[in-house]
Protein backbone atom coordinates (compact mmCIF):
# COMPACT_ATOMS: atom_id res chain seq x y z
CA UNK A 1 0.00 0.00 0.00
CA UNK A 2 1.01 3.36 -1.04
CA UNK A 3 0.05 6.63 0.65
CA UNK A 4 1.15 10.05 -0.87
CA UNK A 5 1.47 12.80 1.74
CA UNK A 6 0.99 16.24 0.42
CA UNK A 7 4.14 17.81 2.05
CA UNK A 8 4.01 21.56 0.81
CA UNK A 9 3.90 22.57 4.16
CA UNK A 10 3.01 21.90 8.11
CA UNK A 11 3.37 18.24 9.84
CA UNK A 12 3.51 16.22 7.18
CA UNK A 13 6.51 14.57 8.62
CA UNK A 14 4.68 13.64 11.32
CA UNK A 15 2.03 12.19 8.94
CA UNK A 16 4.75 10.20 6.78
CA UNK A 17 6.65 8.42 10.59
CA UNK A 18 2.90 7.30 11.63
CA UNK A 19 2.10 5.74 8.27
CA UNK A 20 5.39 4.51 8.11
CA UNK A 21 5.58 3.10 11.71
CA UNK A 22 2.60 1.40 10.71
CA UNK A 23 3.95 -0.23 7.80
CA UNK A 24 3.08 1.43 5.46
CA UNK A 25 5.05 3.07 2.23
CA UNK A 26 4.29 6.58 2.56
CA UNK A 27 5.64 9.57 0.25
CA UNK A 28 6.05 13.02 0.18
CA UNK A 29 4.03 15.33 -2.29
CA UNK A 30 5.93 18.23 -3.30
CA UNK A 31 5.31 18.92 -6.98
CA UNK A 32 3.52 17.08 -9.90
CA UNK A 33 6.17 14.54 -10.82
CA UNK A 34 5.52 13.10 -7.50
CA UNK A 35 2.11 11.62 -8.10
CA UNK A 36 3.51 10.37 -12.04
CA UNK A 37 2.73 6.49 -10.19
CA UNK A 38 -0.24 5.12 -8.73
CA UNK A 39 -0.59 5.34 -5.05
CA UNK A 40 -3.66 4.31 -2.86
CA UNK A 41 -3.81 7.18 -0.23
CA UNK A 42 -3.86 10.24 0.13
CA UNK A 43 -3.03 12.74 3.36
CA UNK A 44 -3.62 16.37 3.65
CA UNK A 45 -1.49 17.63 6.89
CA UNK A 46 -1.78 19.87 9.89
CA UNK A 47 -0.22 23.39 8.53
CA UNK A 48 -1.80 26.33 6.85
CA UNK A 49 -4.37 25.81 4.44
CA UNK A 50 -3.78 29.15 2.77
CA UNK A 51 -0.24 28.66 2.40
CA UNK A 52 -0.81 25.17 0.78
CA UNK A 53 -4.01 26.22 -1.31
CA UNK A 54 -1.85 28.61 -2.62
CA UNK A 55 1.37 26.32 -3.47
CA UNK A 56 -1.35 23.69 -5.04
CA UNK A 57 -2.19 26.01 -7.88
CA UNK A 58 1.38 27.34 -8.38
CA UNK A 59 3.37 23.69 -8.34
CA UNK A 60 -0.01 22.61 -10.96
CA UNK A 61 -1.26 20.11 -8.09
CA UNK A 62 -4.64 21.58 -7.80
CA UNK A 63 -6.18 19.63 -10.92
CA UNK A 64 -4.78 16.55 -10.82
CA UNK A 65 -5.25 16.24 -6.99
CA UNK A 66 -8.90 16.95 -7.18
CA UNK A 67 -9.78 14.89 -9.99
CA UNK A 68 -8.55 11.86 -8.30
CA UNK A 69 -10.53 12.66 -4.98
CA UNK A 70 -13.12 13.21 -7.04
CA UNK A 71 -12.93 10.15 -8.69
CA UNK A 72 -12.66 7.93 -5.24
CA UNK A 73 -8.65 8.21 -4.05
CA UNK A 74 -9.63 7.53 -0.40
CA UNK A 75 -8.14 10.72 1.73
CA UNK A 76 -7.53 11.31 4.84
CA UNK A 77 -7.68 15.36 6.33
CA UNK A 78 -6.44 16.79 9.25
CA UNK A 79 -6.91 20.28 10.76
CA UNK A 80 -5.78 21.90 7.88
CA UNK A 81 -6.54 19.52 5.64
CA UNK A 82 -10.46 19.72 6.93
CA UNK A 83 -10.28 23.09 5.59
CA UNK A 84 -9.15 22.22 2.11
CA UNK A 85 -11.78 19.71 1.48
CA UNK A 86 -14.78 21.97 2.82
CA UNK A 87 -17.24 22.78 0.12
CA UNK A 88 -17.42 25.82 1.89
CA UNK A 89 -15.89 28.11 4.72
CA UNK A 90 -17.90 29.82 7.49
CA UNK A 91 -15.85 33.42 6.79
CA UNK A 92 -16.56 33.28 3.20
CA UNK A 93 -13.25 32.52 1.52
CA UNK A 94 -13.28 30.35 -1.70
CA UNK A 95 -13.09 26.69 -0.97
CA UNK A 96 -10.23 24.92 -1.95
CA UNK A 97 -10.93 21.34 -3.51
CA UNK A 98 -14.71 22.06 -2.09
CA UNK A 99 -15.13 17.85 -2.65
CA UNK A 100 -17.20 17.40 0.90
CA UNK A 101 -20.37 18.59 1.79
CA UNK A 102 -19.47 20.22 5.06
CA UNK A 103 -19.17 24.23 5.97
CA UNK A 104 -16.20 24.83 8.29
CA UNK A 105 -15.29 27.58 10.65
CA UNK A 106 -11.14 28.29 10.96
CA UNK A 107 -10.04 29.12 13.97
CA UNK A 108 -13.50 28.10 15.21
CA UNK A 109 -11.51 27.71 18.98
CA UNK A 110 -9.54 31.43 18.76
CA UNK A 111 -5.78 31.98 19.01
CA UNK A 112 -3.02 29.76 20.13
CA UNK A 113 -4.32 30.44 23.87
CA UNK A 114 -7.80 28.70 22.46
CA UNK A 115 -5.79 25.00 21.53
CA UNK A 116 -6.09 22.05 23.98
CA UNK A 117 -6.04 18.54 24.17
CA UNK A 118 -9.02 16.20 25.07
CA UNK A 119 -10.04 12.49 24.85
CA UNK A 120 -13.33 12.22 23.57
CA UNK A 121 -15.07 9.53 20.87
CA UNK A 122 -14.16 8.59 17.38
CA UNK A 123 -16.24 6.70 15.69
CA UNK A 124 -17.45 5.30 19.01
CA UNK A 125 -13.41 4.55 20.02
CA UNK A 126 -11.86 7.15 23.19
CA UNK A 127 -9.47 8.89 21.45
CA UNK A 128 -6.64 11.11 22.26
CA UNK A 129 -7.44 14.84 20.20
CA UNK A 130 -5.36 17.52 20.17
CA UNK A 131 -6.81 20.60 18.57
CA UNK A 132 -4.33 23.30 17.69
CA UNK A 133 -6.30 26.63 16.23
CA UNK A 134 -8.76 24.00 15.28
CA UNK A 135 -11.56 24.54 12.75
CA UNK A 136 -14.87 22.79 13.10
CA UNK A 137 -17.50 21.71 11.04
CA UNK A 138 -20.52 24.23 11.20
CA UNK A 139 -22.74 22.12 8.93
CA UNK A 140 -22.66 18.85 7.86
CA UNK A 141 -24.74 17.36 4.04
CA UNK A 142 -26.99 14.62 4.35
CA UNK A 143 -24.32 11.84 3.29
CA UNK A 144 -21.87 12.99 5.55
CA UNK A 145 -21.65 10.86 8.67
CA UNK A 146 -20.18 12.58 11.48
CA UNK A 147 -17.64 10.68 13.65
CA UNK A 148 -16.92 12.64 16.35
CA UNK A 149 -18.88 15.52 18.02
CA UNK A 150 -17.12 17.36 21.03
CA UNK A 151 -18.32 19.82 23.17
CA UNK A 152 -21.41 19.96 21.02
CA UNK A 153 -19.06 20.59 17.85
CA UNK A 154 -18.97 18.32 15.36
CA UNK A 155 -14.85 17.51 14.82
CA UNK A 156 -14.61 14.47 12.51
CA UNK A 157 -16.96 13.54 9.49
CA UNK A 158 -16.34 11.08 6.46
CA UNK A 159 -18.09 11.30 3.24
CA UNK A 160 -17.69 7.97 1.17
CA UNK A 161 -13.88 8.19 -0.20
CA UNK A 162 -13.45 11.59 2.16
CA UNK A 163 -12.15 11.55 6.21
CA UNK A 164 -11.62 14.85 7.97
CA UNK A 165 -10.52 15.72 11.48
CA UNK A 166 -10.30 18.70 13.04
CA UNK A 167 -7.68 17.50 15.23
CA UNK A 168 -4.14 15.84 14.61
CA UNK A 169 -4.40 12.29 15.09
CA UNK A 170 -0.42 12.60 13.77
CA UNK A 171 0.82 14.08 17.21
CA UNK A 172 -0.58 11.13 19.31
CA UNK A 173 0.66 7.76 20.07
CA UNK A 174 -3.44 6.81 19.11
CA UNK A 175 -3.60 4.74 15.88
CA UNK A 176 -7.54 5.01 15.71
CA UNK A 177 -8.12 7.62 13.00
CA UNK A 178 -5.43 5.87 11.02
CA UNK A 179 -7.13 2.05 11.22
CA UNK A 180 -10.40 4.12 10.20
CA UNK A 181 -8.17 5.14 7.13
CA UNK A 182 -6.58 2.28 6.26
CA UNK A 183 -9.55 0.00 6.23
CA UNK A 184 -11.04 2.64 3.83
CA UNK A 185 -8.13 2.14 1.53
CA UNK A 186 -8.18 -1.89 1.95
CA UNK A 187 -12.03 -3.15 2.43
CA UNK B 1 5.91 19.40 30.74
CA UNK B 2 2.61 21.06 30.82
CA UNK B 3 0.03 20.40 28.64
CA UNK B 4 0.19 23.98 27.36
CA UNK B 5 3.57 23.89 26.60
CA UNK B 6 3.08 20.34 24.30
CA UNK B 7 0.24 22.71 22.52
CA UNK B 8 2.83 25.59 21.79
CA UNK B 9 5.89 23.14 20.74
CA UNK B 10 2.78 21.36 18.24
CA UNK B 11 1.88 25.02 17.19
CA UNK B 12 5.76 25.37 15.88
CA UNK B 13 5.37 21.76 14.27
CA UNK B 14 2.25 23.55 12.10
CA UNK B 15 4.49 26.21 11.17
CA UNK B 16 7.10 23.72 9.42
CA UNK B 17 7.87 23.69 5.76
CA UNK B 18 6.67 27.40 5.77
CA UNK B 19 8.08 31.41 5.56
CA UNK B 20 7.08 33.58 8.77
CA UNK B 21 7.07 37.31 7.13
CA UNK B 22 7.96 40.50 8.98
CA UNK B 23 4.65 42.95 8.35
CA UNK B 24 4.44 46.29 9.71
CA UNK B 25 0.97 46.85 8.41
CA UNK B 26 -2.19 45.16 7.86
CA UNK B 27 -2.07 45.77 4.43
CA UNK B 28 1.46 43.99 4.06
CA UNK B 29 -0.27 41.32 6.48
CA UNK B 30 -2.52 40.28 3.54
CA UNK B 31 -0.37 40.60 1.02
CA UNK B 32 2.18 38.25 3.11
CA UNK B 33 -1.11 35.92 3.58
CA UNK B 34 -1.96 35.66 -0.39
CA UNK B 35 2.10 35.73 -1.06
CA UNK B 36 1.69 32.20 1.09
CA UNK B 37 3.23 32.72 4.57
CA UNK B 38 2.17 30.85 7.41
CA UNK B 39 2.57 33.10 9.85
CA UNK B 40 3.90 36.88 10.27
CA UNK B 41 5.46 38.77 12.66
CA UNK B 42 4.14 42.07 13.50
CA UNK B 43 6.09 44.97 14.34
CA UNK B 44 6.69 48.86 14.03
CA UNK B 45 9.57 48.58 12.18
CA UNK B 46 11.64 46.00 10.14
CA UNK B 47 14.95 45.14 10.91
CA UNK B 48 16.67 47.31 8.59
CA UNK B 49 14.95 50.37 9.11
CA UNK B 50 15.58 49.49 13.23
CA UNK B 51 19.33 49.56 12.15
CA UNK B 52 19.03 52.78 10.43
CA UNK B 53 17.02 55.07 12.59
CA UNK B 54 18.67 53.60 15.98
CA UNK B 55 17.54 54.45 19.42
CA UNK B 56 16.03 51.96 21.44
CA UNK B 57 13.81 50.07 19.69
CA UNK B 58 10.80 48.59 21.73
CA UNK B 59 7.40 46.14 21.38
CA UNK B 60 5.24 47.42 18.80
CA UNK B 61 1.83 49.32 19.52
CA UNK B 62 -0.72 47.10 20.60
CA UNK B 63 -3.29 48.57 18.43
CA UNK B 64 -0.95 48.22 15.41
CA UNK B 65 -1.28 44.71 16.55
CA UNK B 66 -4.59 44.06 16.84
CA UNK B 67 -5.14 45.21 13.40
CA UNK B 68 -3.03 42.77 11.87
CA UNK B 69 -5.01 40.08 13.99
CA UNK B 70 -8.05 40.94 12.17
CA UNK B 71 -6.62 40.81 9.11
CA UNK B 72 -5.16 37.54 8.27
CA UNK B 73 -6.16 34.38 9.69
CA UNK B 74 -2.75 32.42 9.65
CA UNK B 75 -0.89 33.15 13.14
CA UNK B 76 0.32 36.56 14.10
CA UNK B 77 3.69 36.95 16.29
CA UNK B 78 5.19 39.66 17.75
CA UNK B 79 8.32 41.09 19.37
CA UNK B 80 9.27 41.75 22.86
CA UNK B 81 12.44 42.91 24.41
CA UNK B 82 14.77 40.33 26.08
CA UNK B 83 14.26 40.05 29.67
CA UNK B 84 11.29 42.49 29.33
CA UNK B 85 8.40 40.11 31.01
CA UNK B 86 5.95 42.91 31.19
CA UNK B 87 5.89 43.51 27.26
CA UNK B 88 5.42 39.80 27.21
CA UNK B 89 2.61 39.95 29.67
CA UNK B 90 1.00 42.81 27.42
CA UNK B 91 1.38 40.24 24.24
CA UNK B 92 0.06 37.37 26.11
CA UNK B 93 -3.35 39.55 27.20
CA UNK B 94 -3.73 40.43 23.61
CA UNK B 95 -3.52 36.66 22.50
CA UNK B 96 -0.56 36.90 20.43
CA UNK B 97 0.05 33.41 19.03
CA UNK B 98 3.65 33.62 19.84
CA UNK B 99 6.30 36.14 21.58
CA UNK B 100 9.17 36.55 19.89
CA UNK B 101 11.91 37.49 22.53
CA UNK B 102 13.89 39.11 20.28
CA UNK B 103 17.44 40.73 19.79
CA UNK B 104 16.56 42.89 17.42
CA UNK B 105 14.97 45.28 19.90
CA UNK B 106 17.08 46.84 22.41
CA UNK B 107 17.40 44.38 25.22
CA UNK B 108 15.35 45.47 28.88
CA UNK B 109 17.77 43.10 30.32
CA UNK B 110 21.39 42.24 29.95
CA UNK B 111 21.08 39.42 32.25
CA UNK B 112 18.36 37.70 32.49
CA UNK B 113 15.85 36.28 29.57
CA UNK B 114 11.89 36.31 30.36
CA UNK B 115 11.10 33.21 32.40
CA UNK B 116 8.36 31.42 29.70
CA UNK B 117 7.29 28.89 31.90
CA UNK B 118 5.40 31.33 33.75
CA UNK B 119 3.52 31.83 30.53
CA UNK B 120 0.68 29.89 28.33
CA UNK B 121 1.71 31.69 25.41
CA UNK B 122 4.28 30.22 23.04
CA UNK B 123 7.88 32.03 22.76
CA UNK B 124 10.46 31.58 19.82
CA UNK B 125 13.84 32.78 20.92
CA UNK B 126 17.08 32.99 18.54
CA UNK B 127 20.19 31.57 19.47
CA UNK B 128 23.46 31.03 17.25
CA UNK B 129 24.58 27.62 18.93
CA UNK B 130 23.25 24.70 20.37
CA UNK B 131 24.07 25.79 23.97
CA UNK B 132 22.15 29.37 23.33
CA UNK B 133 19.24 27.20 21.94
CA UNK B 134 19.08 24.57 24.89
CA UNK B 135 19.01 27.59 27.59
CA UNK B 136 16.48 29.14 25.93
CA UNK B 137 14.58 26.30 25.39
CA UNK B 138 14.95 25.63 29.51
CA UNK B 139 13.51 29.12 30.36
CA UNK B 140 10.47 28.12 28.02
CA UNK B 141 11.30 28.80 24.42
CA UNK B 142 8.97 25.94 22.23
CA UNK B 143 10.60 27.30 19.29
CA UNK B 144 14.51 28.30 17.84
CA UNK B 145 15.17 29.78 15.46
CA UNK B 146 19.21 30.73 14.51
CA UNK B 147 19.67 34.22 14.74
CA UNK B 148 21.83 35.54 11.84
CA UNK B 149 22.15 39.15 11.48
CA UNK B 150 18.89 40.88 11.35
CA UNK B 151 18.24 43.76 8.45
CA UNK B 152 21.22 42.98 6.76
CA UNK B 153 20.21 41.16 3.98
CA UNK B 154 23.70 39.09 4.43
CA UNK B 155 23.38 35.20 4.98
CA UNK B 156 26.73 34.84 6.20
CA UNK B 157 26.09 34.47 10.33
CA UNK B 158 22.23 32.60 9.03
CA UNK B 159 24.74 30.41 7.68
CA UNK B 160 27.52 30.07 10.26
CA UNK B 161 25.00 29.69 13.52
CA UNK B 162 22.77 27.41 12.05
CA UNK B 163 26.34 25.01 10.53
CA UNK B 164 27.25 25.62 14.65
CA UNK B 165 24.30 24.23 15.96
CA UNK B 166 24.01 21.44 13.78
CA UNK B 167 27.20 20.46 14.79
CA UNK B 168 26.91 20.45 18.06
CA UNK B 169 24.08 18.36 17.80
CA UNK B 170 25.86 15.92 15.78
CA UNK B 171 28.64 16.18 18.36
CA UNK B 172 26.20 15.64 21.12
CA UNK B 173 24.97 12.72 19.50
CA UNK B 174 28.57 11.28 19.15
CA UNK B 175 29.37 11.23 22.72
CA UNK B 176 29.16 8.18 25.27
CA UNK B 177 26.60 8.45 27.55
CA UNK B 178 28.89 9.09 30.33
CA UNK B 179 30.33 12.02 28.68
CA UNK B 180 26.72 13.77 28.37
CA UNK B 181 27.74 15.27 31.79
CA UNK B 182 30.58 17.28 31.22
CA UNK B 183 28.90 18.02 27.72
CA UNK B 184 26.00 19.93 29.97
CA UNK B 185 28.27 22.07 31.76
CA UNK B 186 29.98 23.01 29.03
CA UNK B 187 27.08 24.24 27.26
CA UNK B 188 25.71 25.54 30.47
CA UNK B 189 22.40 23.79 30.38
CA UNK B 190 20.73 21.30 31.66
CA UNK B 191 22.13 17.28 31.76
CA UNK B 192 18.22 16.31 30.46
CA UNK B 193 18.36 18.55 27.41
CA UNK B 194 21.42 17.24 26.10
CA UNK B 195 20.24 13.37 26.77
CA UNK B 196 17.34 14.22 24.95
CA UNK B 197 19.29 15.62 21.81
CA UNK B 198 21.65 12.89 22.11
CA UNK B 199 18.97 10.08 22.22
CA UNK B 200 16.50 11.81 19.35
CA UNK B 201 19.66 13.64 17.48
CA UNK B 202 17.90 17.06 17.04
CA UNK B 203 16.45 19.67 18.87
CA UNK B 204 13.65 19.53 21.23
CA UNK B 205 11.48 22.08 19.16
CA UNK B 206 11.28 22.89 15.72
CA UNK B 207 13.89 25.18 14.30
CA UNK B 208 13.52 28.18 11.40
CA UNK B 209 16.58 29.84 10.18
CA UNK B 210 16.55 34.05 10.30
CA UNK B 211 18.22 36.81 9.70
CA UNK B 212 19.54 37.82 6.53
CA UNK B 213 17.24 35.89 4.42
CA UNK B 214 16.91 38.03 1.04
CA UNK B 215 16.55 35.59 -2.13
CA UNK B 216 14.85 32.38 -2.62
CA UNK B 217 18.40 30.77 -3.07
CA UNK B 218 18.74 32.21 0.77
CA UNK B 219 16.23 30.39 2.21
CA UNK B 220 16.64 27.48 -0.29
CA UNK B 221 20.54 27.21 1.24
CA UNK B 222 18.91 27.38 4.97
CA UNK B 223 16.72 24.39 4.39
CA UNK B 224 19.40 22.01 2.74
CA UNK B 225 21.31 22.94 6.12
CA UNK B 226 18.47 21.53 7.89
CA UNK B 227 16.64 24.58 8.86
CA UNK B 228 12.82 23.41 9.33
CA UNK B 229 11.51 27.17 7.68
CA UNK B 230 12.02 30.37 7.39
CA UNK B 231 11.51 34.01 8.94
CA UNK B 232 12.27 36.69 6.23
CA UNK B 233 12.43 40.66 7.82
CA UNK B 234 13.25 42.81 5.65
CA UNK B 235 13.92 41.06 2.81
CA UNK B 236 10.74 41.05 1.60
CA UNK B 237 9.35 44.80 1.75
CA UNK B 238 12.40 46.29 1.47
CA UNK B 239 12.89 44.39 -1.79
CA UNK B 240 11.43 46.18 -5.23
CA UNK B 241 8.64 43.67 -6.00
CA UNK B 242 7.57 42.60 -2.63
CA UNK B 243 4.62 39.92 -3.46
CA UNK B 244 6.71 38.45 -6.45
CA UNK B 245 9.54 38.04 -4.00
CA UNK B 246 7.61 36.62 -1.21
CA UNK B 247 5.64 34.05 -3.56
CA UNK B 248 9.00 32.97 -5.10
CA UNK B 249 10.37 32.51 -1.16
CA UNK B 250 7.50 30.28 -0.62
CA UNK B 251 7.67 27.98 -3.24
CA UNK B 252 11.56 27.72 -2.54
CA UNK B 253 11.55 26.48 0.98
CA UNK B 254 8.86 23.89 -0.10
CA UNK B 255 10.94 23.08 -3.17
CA UNK B 256 14.26 23.84 -1.38
CA UNK B 257 16.33 21.03 -3.44
CA UNK B 258 14.78 21.69 -7.30
CA UNK B 259 17.11 23.77 -8.57
CA UNK B 260 15.96 24.09 -11.85
CA UNK B 261 12.33 25.51 -10.03
CA UNK B 262 14.59 27.78 -7.76
CA UNK B 263 16.60 29.53 -10.87
CA UNK B 264 12.80 29.98 -12.74
CA UNK B 265 11.38 31.16 -9.07
CA UNK B 266 14.64 33.63 -9.28
CA UNK B 267 14.34 34.91 -12.71
CA UNK B 268 12.85 38.79 -12.73
CA UNK B 269 12.34 39.19 -9.48
CA UNK B 270 13.72 42.74 -9.57
CA UNK B 271 15.77 44.49 -7.29
CA UNK B 272 16.74 42.63 -3.67
CA UNK B 273 17.02 44.31 -0.66
CA UNK B 274 20.44 46.70 -0.51
CA UNK B 275 22.25 44.67 1.97
CA UNK B 276 24.98 45.17 3.80
CA UNK B 277 28.11 43.50 4.59
CA UNK B 278 29.13 41.86 7.92
CA UNK B 279 32.52 44.53 8.07
CA UNK B 280 30.33 47.46 7.56
CA UNK B 281 27.88 46.86 10.30
CA UNK B 282 28.29 48.94 13.60
CA UNK B 283 25.75 47.19 15.55
CA UNK B 284 25.86 43.25 15.90
CA UNK B 285 22.37 42.57 17.35
CA UNK B 286 22.92 38.21 17.35
CA UNK B 287 25.66 39.56 20.00
CA UNK B 288 22.36 40.89 22.57
CA UNK B 289 21.60 37.98 24.99
CA UNK B 290 23.20 34.38 25.59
Amino acid sequence: MRIGVLALQGDFAEHISKLTSLGIDAFEIRKLSDISNRFDGLVLPGGESTVMKKLLHALGLFNPLKNLISDGLPVLATCAGMILLAKSLEDGEAPCFGTMDITVKRNAYGRQLGSFRCVDKFNGIPTEMPFIRAPYVKKAGKSVDVLSVHDNRIVAVRQQNQLAAAFHPELTADNTVYNTFIEMITK
Amino acid sequence: MSGQYQLNKELAQMLKGGVIMDVTTPEQARIAQEAGACAVMALERIPADIRAAGGVSRMSDPQMIRSIQDAVSIPVMAKCRIGHFVEAQILEAIEIDYIDESEVLSPADDVYHVDKTQFRVPFVCGARDLGEALRRISEGASMIRTKGEPGTGDIVQAVRHMRKMNAGIRKVVSLREDELFEEAKQLQVPYALVKQVHDEGRLPVVNFAAGGVATPADAALMMQLGAEGVFVGSGIFKSGDPKKRAAAIVQAVTNYKDAKLIADLSAGLGEAMVGINEQEIELLMAERGK
